[in-house]
């Protein structure tokens, strides 16, 4: 037990909290935009797996991390564009289209990888670049609360940003509004004469933008390649933080937080000898206890409110 | 001609072409020799016993994975779960039939029905999750896999292990236990009676009898079903049983039939496949074989593909994704039924 928080009471442990919670955020905060309005978009595994072979494989062969950034962030947004498509359009099935974007993904990635560089195991032949980290002047200095701020990569930072801009549009945009407005009641903000499909399609585009930079940053960051299904359940780890976040900016930024706490627990502990297959499952286990006692409470104030007298 | 009742029949139909022709093109696109490349993906799946064995064998996992998952998602339910089921059922087996010693006919039994109540147990979990406080199954199903591989990975590792084995594997079944082989030539084993008598009696269970009724009211509609009696909570809970026991099931028959130690070092992949499996056959357990033997038709060309030519079998899961997104997509070819309703009304008229 002295061990255990040995290993999380340290500034190191802090920092890579901030480290590990960067995807899981993006992508909840990607479930968070689409949710408003009213789709779940269980593609994000799928959408973040693509970007992280898109970033790398464009840095590779530009030579450029911020042209790579660009080309994960469309390769992403492209994923996005053909689930709206397809469940728009054709009104495919919304988690079965999900499910496919996923396999889509998995084995697509593997075959783009194996066509370009002979290897379906990873992409170290390839010479891919790093987005860097930024020291922030000042806060860098202060003692403990400096080592644990200051040094993080880049999009470390953008998560925290893009997590206060999705605050903002929701709360304070036309665009905001509309997107609440439809994933409340389609019809009545159809009514309105809200173009809904449009509104849709724009929320899931921008879902597929945050969970593309979730995915640049897991082969541009936290690792510095691509490996066969790198993103490891995250997209799926952050539809349970979203829904859990009770759908709000804020509590998707804080649950993100929870469960990047949980993976930066199973990193951690690896120090110590507990067998490293079962600390794998801590941040998946973290989840499911998280969902059940959510649901629960949701259950418990549902029933309260129906049993309440008239 | 074109009967508009039968219109599902050809959108399926017209989907898996689509899907068929895609893969020529890519095949086009990357392979240095197309027409050869496209002759082996068509033809070396059928052109000896031995292969069409292969598609055989490959299509008995698919199945009852694919009967699993058509259970749940004729509920609506979308769980999962059948992928880390499917794995850990097959290890429990494993267990059954490396520690345990039993007479010929009886050990085999033993170890499958094991597994298959390991796969139900599991199962339950995230069904008992959505039936009392509407946990999202979908997620849960999906830690679940996760979370079993981890679990399966550890206890192969530190209970099972054979440190004599060339990889990682658990030491070899007795060989009481090991399912024998069907017909000569190939490596089709008994696995496949027990498949068809699954697919048979999911098939009674949904159509001939009450659960099964409730099973399709609940899918329909859900509230619709609680307001006329019947207790939708339990039926999401015994379906996620059934559809666990035959993935359980499925796993142990797998492992017994096609190894002879435990090897699998990544899941398997079949619970996921199930999915598209079930898709194609709209969720019906009679049609769930026919879509288990297109899949492996195809991975096992993919597979022979991947051999003798130059094209990886990966390819495959990219035609995958893109049955299921035109196989689940209602308005699809939806004009060509309006069309074909038109001209029945004008005749009719």
């Amino acid at each position: 037990m002295h061990d255990f928080f040995a290993v999380i009471l340290t500034t190191d442990f802090a920092y890579s909290v901030l480290r590990v919670t960067t995807p899981i955020l993006f992508a909840a905060l990607g479930a968070l935009i689409s949710n408003r309005a009213g789709i779940v978009n269980i593609g994000l595994e799928g959408i973040m797996l693509t970007s992280a072979l898109m970033g790398v494989l464009i840095s590779a062969y530009t030579g450029s991390a911020w042209v790579g950034l660009l080309g994960a962030a469309l390769g992403g947004v492209l994923m996005a564009g053909m689930l709206a498509f397809f469940t728009l359009q054709f009104k495919t099935h919304l988690i079965l289209g999900g499910i496919a974007i996923n396999a889509f993904a998995a084995g697509g990635t593997i075959f783009v990888l194996y066509m370009l560089t002979g290897d379906k195991g990873t992409s170290s032949s390839l010479s891919s670049k790093v987005l860097p980290s930024i020291d922030i002047p000042l806060i860098k200095d202060i003692p403990v609360l400096g080592p644990i701020i200051s040094g993080h990569h880049v999009l470390t930072y953008m998560s925290i940003i893009a997590a206060i801009v999705v605050y903002y549009m929701l709360k304070r945009t036309p665009l905001g509004l509309q997107i609440r407005a439809v994933g409340e009641n389609i019809h009545a903000a159809e009514s309105v004469g809200i173009k809904v499909k449009k509104v849709q399609y724009i929320a899931l585009l921008l879902s597929g933008l945050f969970a593309s930079l979730g995915g640049a940053y897991m082969s541009m960051g936290y690792l510095s390649l691509f490996t066969r299904n790198m993103t490891a359940g995250r997209g799926w780890i952050a539809l349970a933080a979203e829904s859990m976040g009770r759908s709000t900016a804020v509590g998707t930024t804080v649950t993100s937080f929870l469960f990047g706490f949980a993976q930066a627990l199973s990193n951690a502990l690896q120090l110590l000898k507990i067998p490293a297959e079962l600390i794998s499952t801590v941040p998946y286990v973290a989840t499911v206890l998280g969902l059940v006692f959510y649901s629960i409470s949701v259950s418990r104030k549902a029933n309260k409110l129906m049993n309440k007298p008239k | 001609m074109f009967k508009s009742k039968h219109f599902e029949y050809y959108r399926t139909a017209s989907v898996l072409l689509i899907a068929l022709l895609l893969t020529f093109i890519i095949i086009s696109f990357v392979s240095g020799q197309p027409l050869h490349t496209i002759y082996i993906f068509l033809y070396e799946p059928i052109s000896s016993l031995s292969h069409f064995g292969n598609v055989v064998e490959m299509a008995i996992p698919l199945t009852f994975t694919g009967l699993a998952l058509a259970l749940l998602f004729k509920m609506n339910m979308f769980n999962l779960g059948a992928e880390g089921t499917f794995y850990f059922a097959g290890l429990m087996a494993s267990f059954i039939a490396i520690r345990i010693s039993m007479n010929g006919a009886l050990h085999p039994l033993v170890c499958i029905m094991f597994g298959g109540i390991v796969g139900a147990a599991i199962s339950a979990i995230p069904g008992w999750l959505k039936a009392k406080w509407d946990v999202n199954e979908l997620v849960t199903s999906l830690m679940f896999n996760s979370i079993l591989y981890g679990v399966g990975q550890y206890l192969l590792n530190y209970k099972l292990r054979d440190s004599a084995a060339y990889q990682t594997a658990s030491f070899k079944f007795e060989s009481t236990a090991v399912l024998s082989k069907l017909i000569p030539g190939t490596r089709i084993h008994t696995g496949l009676i027990i498949v068809i008598v699954c697919v048979i009696l999911a098939h009674l269970f949904m159509y001939k009898t009450r659960w099964g009724y409730e099973l399709r009211m609940t899918g329909a509609n859900r509230e619709f079903a609680e307001y006329s009696g019947i207790k939708t909570g339990r039926v999401i809970i015994y379906v996620h049983l059934l559809a666990g026991l035959i993935a359980g099931i499925g796993g142990s028959v797998e492992v017994l039939g096609m190894y002879s130690r435990f090897q699998w070092n990544a899941l398997p992949g079949y619970g996921m496949d199930g999915a598209l499996v079930a898709m194609i056959a709209k969720n019906s357990p009679i049609g769930v074989v026919g879509a288990a033997l297109f899949l492996a038709y195809i991975r096992v060309g993919a597979d022979m593909m991947s051999r003798y030519s130059d094209v990886p079998s990966e390819m495959i899961s990219i035609i995958q994704a893109i049955i299921l997104l035109l196989v689940s997509a209602d308005q699809f070819l939806k004009f060509w039924k309006n069309r074909m309703l038109l001209k029945e009304a004008q005749k009719h008229a």
